[in-house]
């Protein structure tokens, strides 16, 4: 796109805000409404605004594809090495309660991990997404 | 009453929303109304107190979407939909027509809205709403469902959205790699 400087100025003040909300949304899931899937799909908008405003190429140099790879691995990985860290104290797989002492710290520990998990994933793969469509029109 | 009028509005404003889609033939235009369209359902989804789903709604159907039809619009260059007035929408309306005619029947068949004796709220709805607090210690019944009674779903979830993405990335994400790797094979030979 080319330099316009009310766009840079506004996207600039509002990056932020969107990834300040998308971690109230990620760890506050919990209590109001959202969770994992939303938090990572605005954290994702916020880098695609940057994208869009200041170009893929300076984008993919604060994503990098290969990190994005990494992390849509991970995201997967944490949630289900959860469910096998909840087999070894005897628990059932994806059964929360044997995290911790008490079966509401257990259960809210495992909640807290897997939406992190889900955040991840689906932050990264946003972007690969993204930035699969959008480099195709590239030289 | 207040409920209803905003139910009304916002269902009218689907319908004004769906015939301008199909109306319309400018592709960026029509990319637009569909984020104003799943806005509109997201206000449903809210006046249905189902707030979850209203922001999956928002944040996916107006926000990533759109920039990925957007973004696949600018691959394409053609701006505008190709018009062909040749052929006859006599048999495509029947079938419209017939279609929702038989989801409208359908519709009959279904509980009213927040009937306590739906089956929606027969089954496992009641001890999740009486437990989860106990259980889980989550407010958010929505969460304590999803994350913890139905883990196994929601692994499965995020699997499928890790698919899409690997699927995405075999399909035309590695293209220029494959490419130079190419001119490296010719190069070493």
């Amino acid at each position: 796109m080319t330099h316009n400087l009310i766009l840079h100025v506004v996207s600039k003040t509002l990056i932020p805000l969107i990834i300040v909300f998308a971690l109230y949304v990620q760890f506050h899931g919990d209590f109001g409404p959202g969770g994992g899937f939303q938090a990572g799909v605005i954290m994702s908008s916020a880098i695609i605004l940057y994208a869009l405003v200041f170009g893929l190429d300076v984008a993919e140099q604060v994503m990098p594809p290969t990190i994005l790879r990494l992390l849509a691995s991970l995201g997967v990985l944490i949630y289900a090495g959860v469910g096998v860290v909840t087999l070894f104290p005897g628990g059932n797989y994806l059964d929360y309660s044997v995290l911790a002492d008490t079966q509401i710290a257990g259960q809210h520990l495992g909640i807290l991990l897997v939406e992190l998990g889900v955040g991840i994933t689906v932050f990264s793969v946003m972007l690969i997404i993204f930035f699969a469509f959008a480099g195709r029109g590239r030289p | 009453m207040i409920d209803v009028f905003i139910d009304v509005t916002l269902l009218a404003f689907l319908a004004i929303t769906a015939v301008a889609i199909v109306r319309m033939t400018n592709l960026f235009a029509i990319v637009m109304l569909f984020g104003i369209f799943s806005f509109l359902s997201a206000a449903m989804f809210v006046v249905m107190d189902a707030v979850d789903v209203a922001f999956t709604e928002a944040a996916v159907g107006a926000g990533i979407s759109t920039v990925l039809m957007l973004a696949t619009i600018a691959l394409t260059k053609d701006q505008n939909e190709k018009q062909s007035r040749s052929h006859r929408s006599w048999l495509p309306l029947a079938v419209v027509i017939v279609t929702g005619a038989a989801l409208v029947y359908g519709t009959l068949d279904i509980p009213a809205f927040g009937d306590p004796e739906a089956p929606a709220q027969m089954y496992v709805a009641p001890y999740y709403l009486e437990r989860s607090i106990a259980e889980t210690g989550v407010p958010n019944v929505v969460t304590a469902v999803l994350a913890s009674y139905r883990g196994f779903d929601t692994l499965g979830e995020v699997v499928v959205v890790f698919t899409a993405g690997i699927a995405v990335l075999l399909l035309i994400g590695g293209k220029r790699q494959k490419s130079n790797t190419r001119k490296n094979e010719k190069k070493r030979k």
